[in-house]
C-alpha cells in the first residue's frame, strides 16, 4: 500500500492488468457449501488466489457465561491465518490484523443476522485462511455469509463483500496481491444486495471525493457479481433436484 | 405475478416473496413494505398469510409441542433435558412428585436418572427462561425400551406424512413402534430384530430424500423389497 516501488505492470496500455482481467472484473470466484462434516453450516471459497474455509456453529451456549446477553444472541467471529497461507511462515498467534478482522468482519454480519431470535446463546464463525492473495476481509465475509445460511441462522439478508480501489491511477474492482502492495489505495466493501445497505466500508490510501464515490459504486457492482455466485452454490446444494424458481 | 406469487417458490435469506399485506409466519420478516425471506427454504403464500418452509436450521421450542429428550443433569430441584436445540429443557421436580413436594436429589435419581430418555411436552417457552417441559400427561413419560435416532427437526413434517400417512406405512409393514418427537428425536421400539432394522432403514432413506417427490412409494417399495 501507499505506492510502494515495483517491477509489476499494474495496468498496461491496453488497460489490462497484471494478472490479465480488465479494471472492472473480478478474479474467478468459486463457492462450495456444507463442506464440513461437523459444522453446523460450512462453505469453501476461492476468491482468485485465496483460499479460506469458513464454519459455523450454533445457536449454542455460551462459554464463558458472563459473555452471555439475556436479551439477545451474540456473535463471534474468529479470522485467522494458517501459518502456511503467506509465502514467509506466518506466527499462528492472533496479530494485531487478524484481531481487527474479526471485529470488522462481525461487524459487517452483525446487521444481517437476527440474532435477537436467540436471547442467551452464541454463534460462533470461524474462518481459517488457507491461502491468501490480497482481498482476504472479503473473501472471508463472502464466506462466512453462506455459511450461515447453510446453517439455517435467520437472516434479513446475505452479505457479499468484494473491494475496489485505484492503482496505476485508474479506478479497479477486486484489489489483489500486487495491487494492494504497489497501488495507491484499497477500499474493502461488504454489502447486503437486496436491502442495499453498506455493512463493511474501510480504505487505506488516498482517493478524491469523487473517486471514493466512483469507488463505491464499482465495489458494489463487484458484490453484486459475487453475491449471484453465493447464490447458486446455495441453490446447488439444496435446490439441485428440481428446480422451480 | 399474482399467479407466480401464490405459487411455492425456492427462495434464500434475502429473497424478496410479496408486498402483499399479509400475516406474517415463519422465517418471514417485514422490510418497508417488502416480505423478505430469512432462511433457505420454500416460500408459501397462502390466502391471509405468508411463511417460509425451512430446509435446515435447529429446533426451537414451541409451546405444546411433543419432544423426545435424554436427561443431561440434575440441579437442584429440576432435570435439564438435552431436547436437540440451543435451550435445555427445564422439568421440574414437582411435575413427578406432585405440587408442593420437594424430593431429595436421590429420590430424583432413583425416577429419572442422567441419560434416561423421555416423551415430553412443552409446557412453557420464553424468552427470559429454559424452556419448561412436562410429562404429567396421559402417554407422556420416560421411555423405557427402543432405539433412539436423530434426523434433522425440519424433515419431522415428512416422517410423519400427510394425516400421518407415511409414518402409518412404516409402522404397519414393520410393526414397529415409532414415537416421533418434533424436535428431530425419534424412538423406534420393535420386538423383532428385521422390523426395527427396516423401520431405521426407512427412517433414514427419508432423512436422505426429504426433497424428493414420492417418497411414500418409494419408501413403501423398500420395505416390500425388504420383506421378501
Amino acid at each position: 500500500m501507499g505506492g510502494r516501488e515495483t517491477d509489476v505492470v499494474l495496468l498496461d496500455e491496453n488497460g489490462i492488468r497484471s494478472d490479465g482481467r480488465k479494471v472492472n472484473e473480478t478474479r474467478k470466484v468459486t463457492i462450495k457449501v456444507g463442506v464440513l462434516k461437523n459444522a453446523d453450516g460450512s462453505a469453501y471459497i476461492e476468491f482468485g488466489g485465496n483460499k479460506i474455509l469458513a464454519g459455523v456453529f450454533g445457536p449454542r451456549d455460551v462459554h464463558p457465561k458472563h459473555m452471555s446477553n439475556p436479551d439477545t444472541g451474540i456473535l463471534r467471529v474468529r479470522y485467522h491465518m494458517e501459518p502456511f497461507s503467506v509465502s514467509e511462515r506466518k506466527n499462528p498467534a492472533p496479530s494485531r490484523r487478524e484481531i481487527e478482522i474479526s471485529k470488522v468482519l462481525k461487524e459487517a454480519l452483525e446487521p444481517a443476522v437476527i440474532l435477537e431470535k436467540f436471547p442467551r446463546t452464541a454463534i460462533d464463525v470461524y474462518l481459517e485462511v488457507l491461502q491468501a492473495d490480497g482481498g482476504t476481509r472479503c473473501a472471508a465475509l463472502d464466506a462466512a455469509s453462506v455459511a450461515l445460511a447453510d446453517a439455517g441462522i435467520p437472516m434479513r439478508d446475505m452479505v457479499c463483500s468484494c473491494a475496489a480501489g485505484k492503482a496505476a491511477d485508474a479506478l479497479i474492482l477486486d484489489v489483489n496481491n500486487e495491487e494492494d502492495q504497489a497501488g495507491q489505495a484499497d477500499m474493502p466493501i461488504g454489502y447486503m444486495p437486496n436491502l442495499g445497505k453498506i455493512t463493511l466500508l474501510q480504505l487505506d490510501g488516498v482517493l478524491t471525493t469523487d473517486e471514493f464515490k466512483k469507488c463505491i459504486e464499482l465495489g458494489i457492482e463487484g458484490c453484486k457479481q459475487v453475491y449471484e455466485i453465493q447464490k447458486n452454490a446455495l441453490r446447488e446444494k439444496y435446490f439441485s433436484s428440481g428446480d422451480n424458481n | 405475478m399474482k399467479k407466480l406469487e401464490s405459487k411455492k417458490r425456492y427462495v434464500l435469506p434475502g429473497d424478496f416473496i410479496t408486498t402483499a399485506p399479509l400475516r406474517l409466519q415463519d422465517n418471514v420478516v417485514l422490510e418497508g413494505k417488502r416480505v423478505i425471506s430469512t432462511t433457505i427454504g420454500l416460500s408459501d403464500v397462502s390466502a391471509d398469510s405468508v411463511r417460509v418452509i425451512s430446509l435446515n436450521g435447529i429446533y426451537m421450542p414451541k409451546i405444546d409441542d411433543l419432544v423426545i429428550g435424554t436427561i443431561q443433569s440434575i440441579f437442584g430441584n429440576s432435570w435439564f433435558a438435552d431436547i436437540n436445540s440451543c435451550y435445555q429443557g427445564m422439568l421440574l421436580g414437582q411435575d413427578v412428585f406432585g405440587r408442593g413436594s420437594y424430593p431429595t436429589t436421590s429420590e430424583m435419581k432413583e425416577r429419572l436418572d442422567k441419560g434416561d430418555i423421555i416423551f415430553a411436552r412443552i409446557a412453557n417457552s420464553d424468552r427470559q427462561r429454559e424452556p419448561l417441559i412436562s410429562i404429567a400427561d396421559k402417554n407422556l413419560g420416560k421411555i423405557d425400551s427402543g432405539e433412539l435416532i436423530k434426523i434433522p427437526p425440519t424433515k419431522i413434517p415428512r416422517l410423519i406424512g400427510k394425516h400421518g400417512s407415511m409414518i402409518q406405512t412404516i409402522e404397519a409393514s414393520t410393526n414397529a413402534t415409532i414415537t416421533v418427537g418434533q424436535n428431530g428425536f425419534i424412538v423406534v421400539s420393535c420386538d423383532e430384530t428385521n422390523g426395527l432394522l427396516k423401520a431405521l432403514a426407512a427412517i433414514r432413506m427419508i432423512d436422505e430424500q426429504a426433497h424428493l417427490v414420492d417418497l411414500t412409494d418409494k419408501v413403501k417399495k423398500m420395505l416390500e423389497f425388504n420383506g421378501v
